[in-house]
C-alpha cells in the first residue's frame, strides 16, 4: 500500500493520536472508562495500522518480534509479581493495602502497576498474532507438494 | 428515545446477522462482523456499559476484524457451499434457542434493584471503591483490586492464546522448512 498516498498520509496523521489515545486510556483508567485491556488492544492497533500500510517488514523493524514477544511474558510477570510484592510486605497475594504507608496510595499504586502490566500484555500479544499471521505465507493445497 | 435507539441497533443486528449467514464472500463477511461488534458497542452504551462497550469496539470492530483478515490471506476468501442438508443443524440451534429464551424466563426483570446480583457484593464494591480504594471508576477498582486474581488469570489466557498462535503458525513454517530439507 506504500504508493498510495492517501493513505499513507492518512495513516502517519492518525498513528500517533491513536497511540496518544491509548495512553490517555492507559493512566486515566482509573477515573473514567478504560483500563489496561482496552488501552493495549488501541496501543496494538495503532502499530497494526502501522504495519498495514507500511508493510510487515517495516512493522518488524519498529517493533522487533523477539522484543514483542519476551515484553508479553514480562506484562504477565509483572502483575504475578505485583502480587508477590503485597506478600512479602506482609499482606496477603495481591492485597495492595501493604504497598504504602496509606492504604489507599497502596492501592492506587497496586492498581497503576497491574494495569500497567494488563497493557503490556494485551498489546504485545495482539501484536505478536498479528505478525505471526502477516509472516505466514498462503499455505497451498497439499497435493502440488507430491 | 431510549426505546427508539435500541429498536433501531437491534434491527440493524439483526439484519447484519441475516446477511453474514446468507453471504458467500468471506470477505464481505468479515466486515459485517466488524459492523455486528460496533453495533453491540452501541447497544453497551445505551445500557450505561462503557467499558464493556469500549472494549466491544476495540477488540470486536477493529483487531478481530485485521486478525480475520489475516487469516482470510492464508485460506481463501470464499466460503465452500454446504454439501449436507441442512436440516439437521437449523433444528438443533432451534432448539437450543427455544431452551435459551426458556430460561430467560426464569431471570429477574431488566434493571430490578432487588436482584439477587445487585445485593450479593455489588453494594460492598461500589461504596468501598470510594472508600476502600478511593478510584471513581468502580469497573477499574472491582477489575484491579477486588477481583484482582480473575484479571490475573484473564491476562495469563492472553499470554497463552499469543503463544498458542505462535507454536501453531511457526511450527508449520518449520515443519515445512524440514520438507524442502527432505526434499532436497
Amino acid at each position: 500500500m506504500k504508493q498510495h498516498l492517501i493513505v499513507r498520509i492518512g495513516a502517519k496523521l492518525l498513528i500517533p493520536p491513536i497511540m496518544l489515545i491509548a495512553l490517555y486510556v492507559q493512566f486515566h483508567g482509573d477515573f473514567g472508562p478504560g483500563g489496561g485491556f482496552q488501552a493495549g488492544v488501541i496501543f496494538a492497533a495503532a502499530l497494526i495500522l502501522y504495519g498495514l500500510v507500511f508493510g510487515s517488514a517495516e512493522l518488524c523493524r519498529v517493533a522487533p518480534p523477539h522484543i514483542i514477544l519476551k515484553l508479553m511474558a514480562a506484562g504477565w510477570l509483572i502483575y504475578i509479581g505485583a502480587g508477590f510484592i503485597g506478600l512479602g510486605l506482609g499482606g496477603g497475594y495481591l492485597n495492595y493495602n501493604v504497598l504504602s504507608i496509606n492504604p489507599m496510595t497502596g492501592q492506587h499504586l497496586g492498581i497503576f502497576l497491574v494495569e500497567l502490566a494488563v497493557g503490556i500484555t494485551v498489546a504485545s500479544a495482539m501484536l505478536v498474532i498479528y505478525q505471526c499471521f502477516a509472516a505466514h505465507q498462503r499455505v497451498e493445497p497439499a497435493d502440488d507438494e507430491g | 428515545m431510549e426505546l427508539f435507539v435500541n429498536i433501531t441497533l437491534f434491527t440493524f443486528l439483526l439484519v447484519t446477522a441475516l446477511m453474514i449467514i446468507r453471504l458467500r464472500d468471506l470477505f464481505a463477511v468479515v466486515m459485517l462482523s466488524g459492523v455486528f461488534s460496533l453495533l453491540s458497542a452501541g447497544l453497551f452504551v445505551a445500557l450505561d456499559a462503557v467499558d464493556v462497550a469500549f472494549t466491544e469496539a476495540a477488540v470486536g470492530a477493529g483487531i478481530t476484524t485485521v486478525l480475520f483478515l489475516g487469516a482470510l490471506r492464508l485460506t481463501g476468501a470464499v466460503e465452500k457451499p454446504p454439501r449436507e442438508s441442512q436440516f439437521v443443524p437449523l433444528a438443533v440451534m432451534t432448539g437450543l434457542a427455544a431452551i435459551l429464551i426458556y430460561g430467560t424466563m426464569d431471570m429477574p426483570p431488566f434493571g430490578l434493584a432487588a436482584a439477587p446480583i445487585h445485593l450479593h457484593v455489588a453494594p460492598q464494591y461500589i461504596s468501598g471503591a470510594e472508600t476502600q480504594i478511593g478510584i471513581p471508576n468502580v469497573v477499574s477498582a472491582v477489575l484491579a483490586s477486588y477481583r484482582g486474581f480473575d484479571t490475573l488469570g484473564e491476562t495469563g489466557v492472553i499470554f497463552t492464546a499469543g503463544i498458542g498462535v505462535i507454536l501453531l503458525l511457526r511450527a508449520g513454517r518449520h515443519t515445512r522448512r524440514q520438507h524442502k530439507g527432505d526434499a532436497a
